[in-house]
């Protein structure tokens, strides 16, 4: 069973699928592009749809999704943190 | 692959200009939104009209006026739509309608309410209309050949699993049906919004190339001279937030997933402009869902693809739309809004290869005469875009 979905080995989040994600709980990844799985542990909960780190962010970093920008840090985000608006902003407009 | 498409036909209706529909609509068409009662009456009267009612059409002037009027007259001209009466308050911009409806070669009358009034004008409608609708009923559909076919997409309500498995499934279509001449469309401007030098690169010509980034760049002019902030919850919108989109980057990369992977894009078309031969056009336009399918219906596109994550419930009175969802508990909440399931996906049950296909079939099976969800569920929303303040 896989927990979420990454685009692209290279990305630094991925997209949860299932409903009811915990804090510590573990988590397995499929990267799309790539057909394999990772694992990584949820650092709190994660609603459906939402994305996780799967790689340690500073502030000020480029976020990475389908291979591309898609925004940057605005605080640090660990591995298994929720990535969403309080911590990623847009780079446009 | 399960769909064969080299010798694939659908059912439709040929038009007089050669165009085939895939709906027999006899259409009330207000020129302007005095004109919304008349025609709403007439439709309620004789069984089989579709009256089409919208809020604008006074003191307009310019490019504006003219995108109303292309609007318009590419509605009535849709192949979808067999007959057409027009109404608007006076004769003139009604005629104007009419006559540019009727370059298809197709039935059309105009009616206007000044020096009449409403219940003559009403009456005087009616009895055209019910001659269209008798007329329209005896019409027959015949086998037509894919290439025929003209496909538009725009999603709605995106989430992050449209991303993931509604937008690739749609472009995973569309690559199929590229190589077999149907004719195609993609747009949403904002949204391309971070992703804009993908679509660049897929431009067939560097004219092609200059003329989008010109499109994507006079958007963008439109959106730094009237926003307040970084137009956080508009785009993304908050039920793009609530899905889990972060930012317009992250929303436009999995929008542009509509066009496929391998599919070039072989002309750009401003707002509600006809394209001029098969392959995947851009077409400049807003992202807001009702808004872009519109200007798809006034361009000629006879079936739309809408790709929806969080459960954007969008129709249109003239395009059907197939909606396509990979969102397990939008499909789960919502299941009469959704056409084709492909939140398969998600659990990795079948590949996107399966889903393009599972579209595919949709497509033929609506082109056929399917209602869609949309139109069973009566969803016509017509609406019309608006460059600027009226004079």
């Amino acid at each position: 069973m896989i927990h979420f979905v990454v685009h692209d080995e290279g990305d630094s989040v991925g997209v949860v699928v299932v409903e009811g994600v915990k804090a510590d709980q573990e988590l397995t990844g499929w990267i799309m592009d790539q057909d394999r799985e990772i694992v990584v542990r949820a650092q709190s909960a994660i609603p459906m749809g939402h994305k996780l780190a799967i790689r340690p962010l500073a502030a000020n970093d480029t976020v990475i999704k389908y291979g591309v920008d898609i925004g940057r840090a605005v605080a640090a985000i660990k591995v298994g943190e929720h990535a969403h608006v309080h911590n990623i902003k847009t780079k446009r407009w | 692959m399960g769909v064969d498409l080299k010798n694939a036909t659908f059912r439709g209706y040929k038009r007089e200009n050669g165009r085939v529909g895939v709906r027999n609509h006899v259409v009330i068409l207000p020129v302007d939104d005095l004109s919304n009662a008349a025609c709403e009456a007439v439709a309620n009267g004789v069984k089989g009209a579709l009256a089409i009612p919208h809020p604008y059409g006074r003191l307009q002037f310019g490019a504006d006026l003219e995108l109303h009027f292309r609007t318009l007259i590419g509605a009535g001209a849709n192949p979808n739509v067999a007959a057409v009466v027009v109404i608007g308050i006076e004769d003139g911009w009604a005629k104007r309608v009419a006559d540019g409806i009727a370059t298809t070669g197709k039935p059309v009358s105009f009616f206007g309410i000044e020096g009449h009034g409403d219940l003559e004008t009403i009456r005087r409608a009616s009895q055209q209309t019910k001659e269209y609708v008798q007329w329209a009923s005896e019409l027959r559909r015949e086998e037509r050949p894919l290439a025929e076919l003209w496909v538009s997409t725009k999603c709605g309500e995106s989430d992050t699993t449209s991303g993931i498995g509604a937008n690739p499934c749609v472009g995973n279509a569309f690559d199929k049906l590229y190589p077999h001449g149907v004719t195609l469309v993609f747009g949403e401007t904002t949204e391309l919004t971070g992703g804009e030098q993908l679509v660049a690169a897929r431009c067939r010509t560097p004219a092609v190339r200059d003329k989008f980034m010109f499109m994507f760049n006079r958007y963008q002019e439109v959106v730094n001279r009237h926003k307040t902030n970084d137009l956080s919850e508009s785009q993304p919108t908050k039920g793009n937030i609530a899905g889990g989109l972060t930012t317009i980057e992250e929303k436009a990369l999995g929008n542009i997933q509509k066009i496929g992977r391998k599919c070039l894009v072989d002309g750009v078309l401003d707002k509600a402009e006809a394209p001029t031969g098969p392959g995947l056009w851009f077409m400049d336009s807003s992202s807001a869902a009702a808004e872009m399918v519109t200007l798809c219906a006034a361009s000629g596109y006879a079936v739309h693809f809408f790709p929806t994550g969080q459960g954007n419930v969008i129709g249109n009175p003239i395009l059907p739309v197939i909606k396509i969802c990979a969102n397990p508990r939008t499909v789960r909440l919502m299941p009469e809004h959704i056409d084709v399931d492909v939140s398969g996906i998600t659990r990795r049950e079948i590949n996107m290869d399966q889903a393009g296909d599972k579209l595919l079939e949709m497509m033929f099976r609506t082109a056929n005469g399917r209602l869609t969800a949309a139109e069973a569920l009566g969803h016509r929303e017509f609406v019309l875009t608006r460059l600027y303040e009226s004079a």
